[in-house]
């Protein structure tokens, strides 16, 4: 029998009558990060990486939550669940399911190269890996972060020394954080927007060692702003920012970012490819470290990737699921 | 070739025009001669010959990147344009080649020539010496489309700093037919040959969409209104002896239109007439799908003359008596060409007739009605207005009838290009006929992220069949469609087709039952349908 199979609240442990990332509420939820299509509201009781809980607190408000550190081993009607660094954002996780000589890896959403911020990822063995694939296509090659992030700053510097402010677009969890981080050194003053300041806060209490960031408040006007790098999530930059900037420049950044429309769409000056997910290679050489023979592949292009896999000689399916359509990118 | 790939990548790091022209300036200034000339020929829309197929890029480029051909056609079909798709897809080299943007234009057009086995390796050896956006611009080069948010206007302009001539100058030495293997830089731009000069035609002007309210333009008493007409926008210019049609695309379309060379034949010399080319039938127009069935051919035959009879409806007269009359105003321009019209009586020259009106609210109502003259709006233009070139704002206008509208239930769905795989962003619609659904019009933009992604949550739920990409789910949801025209078809199951549709608003308040029928749609295709 699977340890891990889908119903119609999410993937579900039917031997310990638990779920992993469930899209409906249920009474007993492994979380393995803290995006909103991966850990919803209205779980009687959640229970994440230790590192994720001040950030779900802030997230969640007042629920029922209980966190366990990387490696610790925790039983559920003698099935065994534990967390392992996925590298994806600052406490994220991969999850390990074994019992009866079984063992199976949920991934969450992953990255196999470090961020300098998020702890790394690191491969599980296993007989069954439920991968994710939101980049599940050879086209998906990401560029070195270092010179990912020389150019950012070069882009800063160039509008800095227009007297201009530069306002770069990422999702106010995880994106953010790692960009505040990879940035630090830059030639001027950072804001965020309050929702990005207040997941700031949430991380720094997770023990993460992030830079000093300033509120984006409505009382900065156009002068306290130039020269400054402005975070801030897409649908929170509003006209009113605009009116304030008056002459500014934007940049999303993205692993779509990498494909000429995606840029187009978003309308942006800029499209930087900073991607929390694996890119393809990445996503092959997961597969590989685990040792599953069996790969069901998840969120994101899972058609295209388990046809692949089963050529290549492993036992993969594909499995549908509500995650991805939210999220980090 | 390295430092026009630069400036590709340069001018999409930007949505500023003006930075846009910038970095083109920077291109021509630091450039030589024979590269700015290739240059100039792309970014005008003159593409090199095509040499291979697409399917053969494909295969070639699948075997190169070490993939299978089903997932190279899936990485195609998700980044939704070829030449990205290779370049993403192909290794980096060390290296890079240093040859000029001209000597790979050369090679390209020497290819033509070679057998298969020869362009192959030719292709194949020029990905592995180019960089990624080296890459994407060979790609470019050689399946043509060369696309790149850079309009003829901006690198005039650009072109216009760097050499110092005026942008109106420029723009008219840049059209017509010429080759960029056959004249130099420097021929093209300062001196001109006389046989060229001969059948260009002038840079059209281009009247821009009104968007204030119309009694913001002031004085009516200073605008002309003529009906605006759905054809073809053309040139026909007489001079010594010969006729020569151009159409805003900057083609030469005067072979398909022999009725017309006759027309230009009876001009007197050094004429030059800016109009419409319409099709039209005891007076009224046919439906622009009919017209494009002459335009597609080199030589039309005696049938389709009479099938699809086509006429010049005149608005401007630019040349006459040989001499260049741009500069006079509007109202001194058209009265020369009505003499000339009235003179000339000429079955397939007709006249844009200016309205009479008094009242700014007097011409909204017949905007509002213009469909009923067969018509897609109103044109506003200054009375004393000279005759400018591109899309220059403010004395001319465009004052289209607002859209036809009519609601079309969901029947298919299918993910967009270039986006997540995860969105179904294009949509079949279709009508009622009795109790069941025919597909009627195809949209795919109008609709905000945030609806696309919950009308695609509704698709994964609904699917009822695959095919391929395509899913067809349950007919619930209803949008409403807006148009342009619609027009009879034997290629639609439906037996209609729409003009530019595109999705208006999602009806969360309508039940998919009282979406529209097939009747109405026939009903509403007669109403604007001659005969
Ligand atoms: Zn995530
Ligand atoms: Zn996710």
């Amino acid at each position: 029998m699977d340890l891990i199979v889908e119903n119609e609240n999410g993937l579900y442990v039917p031997e310990a009558d638990v779920y992993l990332d469930p899209w409906r509420k249920v009474k007993k939820a492994f979380i393995s990060h803290i995006h909103a299509d991966h850990c919803r509201y209205g779980n009687l009781q959640y229970i994440c990486p230790r590192p994720s809980l001040p950030i779900l607190k802030k997230r969640m408000g007042p629920v029922s939550v209980h966190g366990l550190d990387y490696g610790e081993k925790t039983t559920v009607r003698g099935i065994e669940f534990s967390f392992h660094p996925a590298g994806h954002i600052p406490g994220s996780a991969q999850i390990r399911v074994a019992g009866q000589g079984r063992v199976w890896v949920y991934s969450g959403d992953y990255k196999t190269r470090s961020d300098g911020l998020s702890q790394p990822f690191e491969p599980v063995k296993c007989d069954t890996f439920i991968t994710e694939c939101t980049f599940g296509l050879p086209v998906y090659k990401w560029p070195k972060q270092a010179e990912v992030y020389r150019s950012i700053l070069e882009w800063w510097n160039e509008n800095k020394q227009n007297g201009r402010a530069v306002v770069l677009q990422a999702y106010s969890l995880g994106k953010a954080q790692r960009l505040i981080h990879g940035l630090r050194e830059g030639p001027g003053p950072i804001f965020c927007h309050s929702a990005v300041q207040q997941m700031n806060t949430a991380v720094r209490k997770a023990g993460f060692d992030l830079p000093k960031t300033r509120p984006l408040t409505k009382k900065l006007g156009k002068e306290d702003l130039k020269g400054a790098l402005i975070i801030i999530s897409p649908t929170a930059f509003t006209g009113h920012w605009t009116k304030v900037l008056k002459t500014y420049e934007t940049a999303s950044a993205s692993g779509w970012m990498l494909i000429r429309e995606a840029k187009r769409r978003r309308s942006v000056d800029r499209g930087f490819v900073v991607s929390d997910h694996a890119d393809w290679e990445g996503l092959i050489e997961a597969v590989k470290a685990t040792g599953a023979e069996r790969i069901i592949c998840t969120h994101g292009y899972q058609q295209i990737f388990s046809r692949w896999l089963s050529e290549n000689g492993w036992r993969a399916e594909e499995l549908t699921t509500e995650y991805g359509e939210s999220a980090g990118d | 070739m390295k430092r026009f790939c630069r400036l590709i990548d340069r001018l999409d790091t930007t949505t500023d025009t003006n930075k846009k022209v910038a970095y083109l300036a920077e291109f021509f200034d630091r450039t030589e001669d024979a590269d700015k000339l290739q240059a100039v020929a792309l970014l005008s829309g003159r593409r090199p010959v095509r040499a291979v197929s697409g399917k053969q890029l494909r295969s070639w480029a699948a075997d190169e990147s070490g993939i299978s051909d089903w997932l190279f056609e899936e990485c195609y079909a998700i980044v939704g344009d070829l030449a990205e798709t290779i370049a993403l897809l192909l290794p980096n080299p060390a290296g890079e080649s240093s040859d000029s943007l001209s000597s790979w234009l050369l090679r390209l057009r020497n290819l033509k020539k070679k057998n298969g086995e020869e362009k192959r390796t030719f292709i194949v050896g020029a990905w592995s010496s180019l960089s990624k956006s080296g890459k994407f611009v060979f790609n470019k080069l050689i399946t043509g489309g060369f696309r790149i948010g850079v309009s003829q206007k901006l690198m005039v302009r650009a072109l216009a700093k760097h050499t110092g001539l005026t942008e109106n100058e420029l723009a008219h030495r840049l059209m017509g037919n010429w080759d960029p293997f056959e004249t130099s830089f420097k021929q093209l731009i300062y001196d001109r040959d006389e046989s060229v000069r001969l059948s260009s035609p002038y840079p059209f002007y281009l009247a821009s969409p009104l968007d204030v309210l119309p009694e913001e333009l002031g004085d009516g008493d200073q605008w002309l209104a003529e009906f605006k007409w759905d054809g073809i926008r053309s040139q026909m210019i007489a001079r010594e002896g010969r006729v020569f049609l151009w159409s805003r695309g900057e083609e030469l379309i005067t072979s398909s239109h022999p009725e017309l060379e006759e027309l230009g034949k009876s001009l007197p010399d050094g004429t030059v007439i800016d109009g419409e080319l319409v099709a039209l039938k005891k007076g009224v127009p046919l439906s622009f799908n009919l017209m494009q069935k002459r335009l597609n051919r080199k030589r039309v035959s005696a049938a389709l003359m009479r099938e699809v009879p086509v006429a010049l409806i005149a608005y401007d007269l630019l040349e006459w008596n040989s001499e260049d009359i741009r500069e006079k105003p509007l109202y001194e321009r058209r009265e020369i060409l009505l003499s000339l019209y009235n003179q000339l009586n000429h079955p397939k020259l007709l006249y844009s007739d200016a309205i009479t009106w008094n009242q700014w609210e007097e011409l909204e109502e017949m905007r509002v009605h213009a469909r009923e003259y067969y018509s897609e709006g109103i044109m506003l233009k200054r009375r004393d207005s000279t005759y400018e070139s591109g899309r220059k704002r403010g004395v001319w206008w465009k004052w289209k009838t607002d859209p036809l509208l009519i609601d079309g239930v969901l029947m298919y769905a299918m993910p967009g290009k270039g986006k997540r795989t995860n969105l179904f962003t294009d949509y079949t619609f279709g009508a009622w006929d009795g109790d069941r659904l025919i597909p009627f019009a195809k949209a795919y933009s109008g609709l905000t992220d945030e609806e696309f992604r919950s009308i695609s949550s509704f698709v994964r739920r609904n699917t009822l069949e695959r095919h391929g990409p395509v899913r067809a789910v349950k007919a619930d949801l209803v949008f409403e469609l807006a148009f342009e025209g619609i027009a009879p078809s034997a290629r639609h199951k439906s037996g209609v087709a729409l003009r530019f549709p595109r999705m208006r608003r999602w009806r969360k308040d309508k039940p998919a039952s009282e979406a529209c029928t097939l009747e109405e749609l026939h009903v509403l295709m007669k109403k604007f349908q001659p005969e």
